[in-house]
């Protein structure tokens, strides 16, 4: 008999919004037992295609079903660091679900029939978490005169940081913000990813030896160069995709038009929905508009409920995306979430021009409609503007979240450093190496918007190659 | 991140003025006029931006010059010696073009002077002819005074009541100046208003004129766009492409309109906590 899809817990919609905390409960060891019994054991399995870093997901299923947690857990640590991180946030219904064969042939995302590989792979990464599983430290004495300096504390330097520690070289990361974790903590809202998660991670780093320098730019306070003659012996550029696109339309500075980094900036990071206890402020509207279909969209729109109900507004937050569901980049977990809560969606909408009051405030949105026309270069059906079909929205706060672009201060101080039109750091594609030699990066400063996982999986190739090269010395 | 040193500079009519020495050894090793630094002053504080006004490459100190206008600022009024910063970031901002223009005037206002001061200092030793025209409500609550003047080639102070220097607007000391004689730079440093007015009073005269903007902001390193700003028509960050921009093509306007998005929570959190 075919067995159906273990459901997860969620946090109900009604409570949820009102509050931050977590609202994926994850599995217990029974229902995880039960999901794991669903997988077919493939004798050819694709979902491993499907992973970024190539997890050998049928044997962490198939130690699940014998309750062999541990060798589950060192299953997915071969190839990825961060099991509860990537078990939260990793889009599974794109990547590994999608190819399991339970998926029905040629969605364009997982079927509910797939394998919940996701909430199987978070219940063994918090097994890990709860029972101090580590992988073995391989400490080498050769490598403990090195030290190599990371640049950026998000996924990818977390990872590369890992990677080198356990070698035993002494690694320290930079971060310019107050906090690590970057856009873990600074983008990743903490019903998404609580910050207990993040910080067991970080401190399992300081544990290794990994020192943090928090409030430290590089590229600023000082260059790339002067890190090699202070003793560094190789760099990690993780430097992250974090300048915020815009519309580029009519009235888009008006007040309370946020890009969607700087809205969850100043609530994830800064805490502001918490104000005045926290000291940052953000503003709330009545009548609340997200521009975009990807995740940030998504993090951004519930964010945008969560301050409507705290602050005692009715909800109400709309979507707006110039293509249709289908083509949301979103997790579509994510859009069910969205959807769950109360979060309206505009389809087939273009925004043309924001209408704001004598005081700079916001107060329209003037649209356009449109259809879908041939597919773009992204494979993606093109959206096609409808002459004459212009229609206003009202608007009181706006968030902008159509893509976020490389971030820019190191790479514009280092003129040495090679990049591509999109401002990304150009890398050899096996050795992770820049144009300066010594000089690794990865994660979105080099493929640009990407995921924890593959940011991870950058990290990791770069962190071999590096202790490669202080093989040789 | 400790503070070193806390002088108060001015303490009247309301008007408080602090000067904090901070020590931040890598940030003074590489601090030039004209750049900045974000600062927190308590883990639960906001992040504000402060114009760097010295620094002490020796001592690898920081100095900041700020008046109590709002929470964070006068929380930051509340450290003393001894205190330690929660945050200390920078330095951040491209710094002032340095460089020798010939004839320039620099036009300080409020506590906009302070920030004048490091330029100042800078432009003269680059072999500029520096004529420094200040703006005051009064006597009273000019700062600076003797550290303008003696890097200055001429100085004027202008006081909205009179009662120092002569009566009116630095505006109108700048109109007299440029009418009389040629002149290569303006550089101002501000109120929004009085940085408008200096836009608009040179560009009759088309000379050059740099203002340094004071937009809010979150990150300061280019990843919110918090600080945007519409110069000559283009959408820039002040913290990535400031903070110093063409005065004659900055949307006053606009920034003053954004500069005051949160003046209503600005509000509650002052009066939730009142000075002690």
């Amino acid at each position: 008999m075919k067995k159906e899809p273990v459901k997860v817990k969620e946090a109900s919609a009604e409570i949820r919004v009102g509050n931050f905390a977590e609202v994926v409960q994850g599995y217990s060891e029974e229902e995880a037992l039960a999901e794991s019994s669903r997988c077919l054991q493939c004798k050819n399995p694709l979902c491993t295609s499907g992973c970024p870093v190539g997890i050998d997901i049928k044997k962490f299923i198939y130690h699940i079903t014998q309750k062999n947690y541990q060798a589950a857990y060192f299953t997915i640590r071969e190839k990825s660091n961060f099991p509860s991180i990537c078990g939260r946030v990793c889009p599974a219904e794109y990547q590994c679900r999608k190819e399991c064969i339970l998926t029905k042939k040629g969605s364009p995302f997982a079927s509910e029939q797939a394998i919940n590989i996701h909430f199987l792979e978070r219940f063994i990464g918090d097994y890990g978490k709860n029972n101090n599983l580590n992988v073995p430290e391989e400490k080498e004495e050769r490598f403990t005169k090195f030290k190599v300096a990371v640049v950026g504390s998000g996924p990818a330097g977390l990872c590369c940081a890992g990677e080198l520690a356990r070698k035993g070289v002494k690694v320290d990361i930079f971060e310019s913000l107050h906090k690590t974790g970057g856009v873990l903590r600074y983008g990743i809202p903490p019903f998404r990813l609580p910050w207990d998660i993040l910080d067991f991670e970080i401190n399992y780093l300081k544990k290794l030896g990994v020192n943090f320098i928090t409030n430290f730019l590089v590229g600023k306070a000082k260059a790339v160069k002067e890190l090699f003659s202070e003793g560094y012996s190789a760099v990690f550029l993780g430097l992250g995709a974090g300048v915020p696109s815009f519309l580029g339309i009519p009235g888009e500075n008006s007040c309370n038009i946020y890009s969607v980094n700087e809205f969850l900036t100043r609530v994830n990071l800064m805490s502001a929905y918490k104000f005045p206890e926290f000291h940052t402020p953000v503003n709330i509207g009545k009548h609340v508009l997200i521009v975009g279909g990807g995740n940030t969209a998504m993090d951004s729109a519930r964010v945008a409920l969560r301050l409507q109900k705290l602050k005692g507004y009715p909800l109400n937050t709309t979507v707006i995306y110039r293509r249709t569901e289908v083509e949301m980049p979103a997790r579509r977990l994510e859009i069910e979430h969205a959807k769950e809560e109360g979060i309206k969606f505009e389809f087939l909408v273009q925004p043309k021009e924001f209408i704001a009051d004598e005081q700079g405030f916001v107060k329209k949105l003037i649209c356009l409609k449109s259809k879908l026309g041939e597919p773009d270069s992204s494979g993606r059906r093109r959206p096609v503007i409808i002459e004459g079909s212009e229609f206003e929205l009202d608007c009181d706060l706006c968030v902008i979240a159509v893509g976020l672009k490389a971030n820019q201060i190191l790479i514009n101080a280092t003129p040495d450093l090679k990049t591509d039109k999109y401002s990304d750091v150009i890398v050899d594609s096996e050795s992770m190496e820049s144009s300066i030699k010594g000089v690794f990066a990865g994660g979105d400063i080099v493929g640009g918007e990407g995921t924890v996982i593959e940011a991870m999986g950058m990290a990791k190739k770069a962190a071999q190659s590096i202790i490669g090269e202080l093989s040789g010395r | 991140m400790k503070i070193l040193n806390k002088q108060i500079i001015n303490d009247v009519a309301g008007v408080k003025i602090t000067q904090l020495d901070i020590l931040a050894p890598d940030i003074a090793a590489k601090a030039a006029p004209g750049q900045f630094i974000m600062l927190m002053a308590s883990e639960n504080g906001e992040r504000i931006p402060l114009t760097l006004v010295d620094t002490d490459k020796l001592k690898g100190t920081v100095s900041l010059i700020f008046q109590e206008a709002g929470f964070t600022t006068r929380s930051l009024g509340r450290l003393n010696s001894g205190d330690v910063l929660y945050s200390l970031v920078g330095p951040l901002g491209h710094p002032t073009e340095i460089k020798k223009y010939g004839k320039i005037i620099l036009v300080g206002g409020g506590v906009g002077i302070a920030e004048i001061l490091p330029v100042a200092r800078a432009l003269k030793k680059a072999g500029n002819q520096v004529t420094t025209i200040l703006g005051s409500r009064n006597k009273e609550l000019l700062i600076l005074e003797e550290e303008l003047k003696s890097t200055s080639d001429q100085f004027y102070v202008m006081t909205d009541d009179g009662s120092y220097g002569r009566k009116g607007f630095t505006t109108d000391m700048l109109k007299e100046l440029l009418d009389k004689d040629k002149y290569d730079l303006v550089y101002s440093v501000g109120p929004i208003p009085m940085m408008k007015k200096v836009a608009e009073t040179t560009r009759a005269y088309n000379i050059k004129t740099l203002v340094s903007l004071n937009a809010l902001m979150v990150d300061a390193t280019g990843m919110c766009g918090c600080c945007r700003v519409t110069v000559g028509k283009e959408v820039k960050f002040s913290c990535i492409d400031g903070p110093d921009f063409d005065g004659h093509g900055v949307d006053w306007d606009e920034l003053q309109k954004r500069n005051k998005v949160y003046s209503v929570q600005e509000k509650h959190i002052c009066n939730l906590f009142p000075a002690s």
